[in-house]
């Protein structure tokens, strides 16, 4: 280790780096921090560590935290933080960010376009031509119509609240099921995600994951959901019983799914590839130069309130989590 | 005069609910069933007194000569690009077609084929469900919908119920049509080259007559760029087709979503190959719900006609 005078003003301040940063990011913050990638950092400098930057959704436990004795602020570059132990970050006090609604807008969108080509068959029609059978076999089997259908959101958040705006203009009747109603909210409030299911023909998925919601999406909800209902997650795997998904659809009790996120990525059941009814992407809702941009601008306004000791506070677009 | 007695002539099986309600309540003949179709015209031609028909299917004086007891002809389609409107006119036949009905669907399947093409929805689909997805690193950026500049050439019923969906996503909307209108939230260009200079995602949504033929030519592709997008949820003669295959190929144009195909049924495969462009084969209406409401209006309107009560849907 390097042992050069300490000159704080002209040192870029310590961040440590739980996984090695995209290229966008590093290139975007290369000049205004110091970065040590976590694992590579002996003890000492370990101890100096007072912010873990986490690029990406690789787990954070107890004993990565364990090992920066110093650490004050966990800053995800994610919405959903459910691989950082949160539990471990509430009895020492530390504060953790995400990327506020810097996703939310691509979230939505993605969301929405799942919708439609899950509903109108988009993917398939496309293979269809593709694979020439519109001249060989004729017309395309009829599809069903995305206006009036009705829409429940779970989780009427940052993403929950972009999307019913969206489905909305397509004439949709929305409903939202959340830990609380939201009164400023022209949607309808449905208390319980089964009576959501049941009432409605497009589930979307858009809460974070919690211990609670583990596998909320079970057989029961997408059986009252129904044959002709359509599950859509650009939330996280782990919201849904996947093996449960993967039978229901092979059965029919589920009219179809939209997915971006598995409960093991990137593996994905391979039962889904050849249905129809089914449109899978690889968790790229959010990967966009203009969702960069803005995850990049939640991070260093964050960041640099933390190190020029102010406290931390919702930071215009930031959000900060209430453990 | 009764229903039943009103020999209608149905030129291709587009729907199985509107043949079964046209037998059930007309005297029905088939066209396909003839072969050569000429030994219908004929066995029939005299007694037909009205055609149910569709976009492929050309309704000139050719076949208005082959039924001179002719009274109507119902459109299964909003489009009667396919109809010689003249001569129907002069022979005081009257024509009908399904507006309204089908708006919803269409602009429902633009918009979603504006955020598949932009955001490779449909590419992503094919690479997870060719086992490629291996590494949770990979990523392929694509751009963001919300806010690009939507510019709709034909603010119709179908145009409108586009900007009012685009709007929700932040989309300035842009227009081109021959009269400029009052609209407050919409801007509007003189020109389509102008409009798709100034837009990220051109919509064509106008009728197919002679003067929007090629409305899309390699001038407007140009002015639309290597970064704009093309949705034609039109019809196929809209657009310079070879045109617009070189400019995808070659990377002049960013990207398109296409419903509609000069030659339907058959596409480019100069295409097949991208994973900028959405192809889809003519399914705008393509939905139980809307293809029901279009046989129950052509029913509507023929049983109008029996009754001498005002058509419907009437284009002439």
């Amino acid at each position: 280790m390097e042992t050069t005078p300490q000159s704080h003003a002209d040192e870029k301040p310590l961040v440590f780096l739980a996984q090695p940063l995209f290229p966008e990011f590093a290139a975007a913050l290369a000049g205004r921090y110091r970065f040590v990638l976590a694992a590579d950092a002996d003890s000492a400098t370990s101890a100096e560590a007072r912010v873990l930057l986490v690029p990406g959704l690789a787990p954070v436990t107890a004993q990565h935290l364990a090992r920066l004795p110093a650490l004050q602020l966990v800053a995800g570059t994610s919405v959903g933080v459910d691989h950082v132990d949160l539990d471990t970050c509430r009895s020492r006090g530390l504060s953790v960010t995400n990327a506020g609604p810097a996703f939310a807008v691509d979230s939505a969108d993605y969301a929405v376009g799942l919708v439609v080509a899950v509903l109108r068959r988009v993917a398939a029609a496309d293979a269809y031509v593709r694979r020439g059978r519109w001249a060989a076999d004729g017309d395309y089997p009829l599809a069903t119509k995305v206006s009036g259908k009705r829409v429940g959101i779970v989780g009427l958040g940052n993403i929950g609240s972009r999307v019913a705006r969206r489905l909305a203009a397509f004439g949709c009747a929305v409903s939202y099921h959340s830990r609380s109603p939201k009164p400023s909210s022209p949607y309808t409030f449905v208390p319980t995600l089964l009576d959501l299911a049941v009432g409605s023909d497009v589930l979307v998925l858009s809460c974070a994951l919690t211990d609670e919601r583990k596998y909320m999406v079970n057989r029961e909800v997408m059986e009252a959901l129904g044959k002709d209902g359509v599950l859509i997650n650009v939330g996280r795997g782990g919201l849904v019983d996947e093996p449960e998904l993967v039978s229901c659809l092979r059965d029919g009790a589920l009219g179809g799914a939209g997915l971006d996120v598995y409960a093991n990525e990137p593996a994905v059941p391979p039962e889904l590839f050849g249905m129809d009814n089914v449109v899978l992407s690889d968790h790229r809702a959010v990967i966009t130069p203009e969702s960069m941009r803005g995850v990049l601008e939640v991070i260093t306004a964050n960041l640099d309130t933390f190190f020029s000791g102010r406290p931390l506070v919702i930071y215009r677009s930031t959000a900060m989590l209430r453990l | 005069m009764a229903m039943d007695s009103l020999s209608v002539l149905l030129l291709y099986p587009v729907n199985a609910y509107l043949e079964q309600e046209l037998d059930r309540r007309f005297s029905l003949l088939r066209l396909w069933e003839h072969s050569p179709p000429d030994s219908l015209f004929r066995a029939h031609g005299s007694a037909i007194r009205a055609v149910v028909g569709y976009p492929g299917h050309k309704v000139d004086a050719a076949l208005l000569d082959a039924l001179p007891s002719l009274e109507i002809f119902s459109s299964f389609s909003v489009g009667i690009d396919h109809v010689d409107l003249s001569e129907c006119r002069e022979r005081g036949i009257r024509v009908t077609n399904t507006p309204d009905v089908l708006t919803d669907d269409v602009a429902d399947l633009a918009v979603g084929l504006a955020i598949a093409a932009l955001r490779k929805i449909r590419q992503a689909d094919r690479y997870v469900c060719a086992g490629l997805w291996k590494a949770k690193g990979d990523y392929t950026l694509t751009t963001r919908f919300s806010g690009k500049r939507v510019g709709i050439i034909g603010l119709g019923r179908i145009g409108l119920t586009v900007a009012t969906r685009v709007e929700a996503f932040d989309c300035p909307v842009n227009y081109y049509q021959r009269t400029k209108k009052e609209y407050p939230n919409y801007t509007y260009y003189p020109s389509v080259v102008e409009l798709a200079a100034n837009s990220d995602v051109l919509v064509v949504a106008c009728p197919l007559n002679e003067q929007t033929r090629h409305i899309v030519n390699r001038e407007v592709i140009d002015a639309l760029g290597p970064k704009g997008v093309l949705i034609n949820i039109g019809r196929g003669p809209h657009v310079d087709e070879p045109e617009l295959v070189s400019a995808l190929v070659e990377g002049r144009l960013g990207g398109a979503g296409l419903d509609v195909f000069e030659d339907e049924p058959n596409v480019p495969e100069a295409l097949f190959t991208l994973d900028n462009v959405v192809l889809v084969p003519h399914v705008g209406s393509g939905t139980h719900e809307t293809r029901q409401a279009m046989a129950d209006l052509v029913l509507g309107n023929l049983e109008a006609h029996v009754l001498k009560k005002p058509l419907l849907t009437p284009v002439v």
